[in-house]
């Protein structure tokens, strides 16, 4: 009884806090505070994933999201300007486009089955089976991968084409990011072409 | 940054360590959380944070960005090389069994961390290359 009322209460601290946290981002000015906040934000929503039994996603949060965002941000704050520009428009429309599509989404949780819930169609589907591979104890089996950590197994293995396609995602867009803000230079196209 | 000396001894301290971690996390990642897309951006972020303290013409002395920009495609290729390895030895692309045909199992376990291995120079070496690149532009305006 006890342990349910602090679960609840961490849940409903850190949502209010990353709700906090995303209206303050939206009304600030200064967005060097904007990047810090962001930084915060990435946190919070680290802790509410390893509360979702998601080390992985968490980790993976708590360093782009908080690490290496910030930093890159940081840097381009440094190229350009740490105060923002006020909007020309009015706000009116892209809140009534913002508040649909919200309420759209929430709408569509509705539907949704409950968190943890055994009987879900996502764990009805292939997990059963690669949570069976997974177990190091398997053996004869040809299919079986036998790695404790399934996220690993999945992302490795049985989704291997995919981690495959965000690897090279990766690199395009870092090839791309890098060729825009490198821009001419003169003796090196010269030493490329020759 | 050069003038403060604490944040230079911490940092000299932490970044060892930081590395280090990196590596925990992406060679441990079968057993425990983490796995290549991670160790990656630590890794980065470790080379990062001695940009920043000791200044980019050092950083860039130790993670020389001719060799930073040829590891982005060398991650790929790795990537790619294990699932054509996989297809030489007569398995499907990406079909890490057929790389050990005794022990299908082990040769999962090699695949995986290999493919894990290319996915972390990637984006260790993207993360590095676009902090590179921001980091050394001028100012606009």
């Amino acid at each position: 009884m006890t342990q349910g009322v602090v679960t609840h209460g961490i849940d409903i601290l850190l949502l209010t806090l990353l709700a906090g946290t995303a209206i303050t981002i939206v009304r600030m000015r200064s967005l060097w505070a904007a990047v810090m906040l962001t930084g915060i934000y990435s946190f919070l929503g680290a802790g509410w994933m390893s509360i979702l039994d998601a080390p992985d996603v968490a980790f993976t949060e708590a360093s782009v999201g908080a690490g290496i965002s910030t930093a890159l941000m940081l840097a381009t704050l440094a190229l350009t300007s740490t105060e923002m520009k006020r909007p020309a428009g009015s706000p009116v429309i892209p809140l009534l486009i913002v508040s649909i599509t919200g309420a759209a989404l929430i709408y569509g949780t509705l539907d949704m089955p409950y968190y943890g819930d055994p009987n879900g169609p996502i764990h009805q589907h292939v997990a059963p089976e690669y949570l069976q591979d997974s177990v190091p104890t398997v053996h004869g089996d040809e299919l079986s991968i036998g790695i404790p950590n399934v996220v690993t197994s999945v992302l490795a293995s049985y989704r291997g084409y995919d981690t495959l396609g965000e690897t090279v995602v990766i690199f395009t867009a870092g090839i791309g990011v890098f060729l825009l803000l490198r821009g001419p230079q003169p003796q090196k196209t010269e030493e490329d072409a020759g | 940054m050069k003038t403060y000396s604490v944040l230079r001894v911490v940092s000299k301290l932490l970044i060892p360590y930081i590395l280090l971690f990196a590596l925990y996390v992406q060679f441990h990642g079968d057993y425990g959380p983490g796995g290549g897309f991670q160790a990656g951006v630590i890794f980065a972020a470790g080379v990062i944070l001695y940009a920043l303290v000791f200044g980019l013409g050092a950083a860039r002395r130790v993670a020389r960005p001719v060799v930073v920009e040829r590891l982005t495609a060398i991650g790929v290729l790795i990537y790619a090389g294990t699932g054509l390895i996989a297809m030489l030895s007569g398995g499907n692309f990406l079909d890490y069994g057929a790389l050990d045909h005794h022990h299908p199992q082990h040769g999962q376990h090699l695949g995986i961390f290999v493919v894990e291995l290319g996915v972390g120079i990637t984006v260790a070496a993207v993360m590095v290359s676009l902090f590179f690149a921001f980091a050394g532009r001028e100012r606009v305006r």
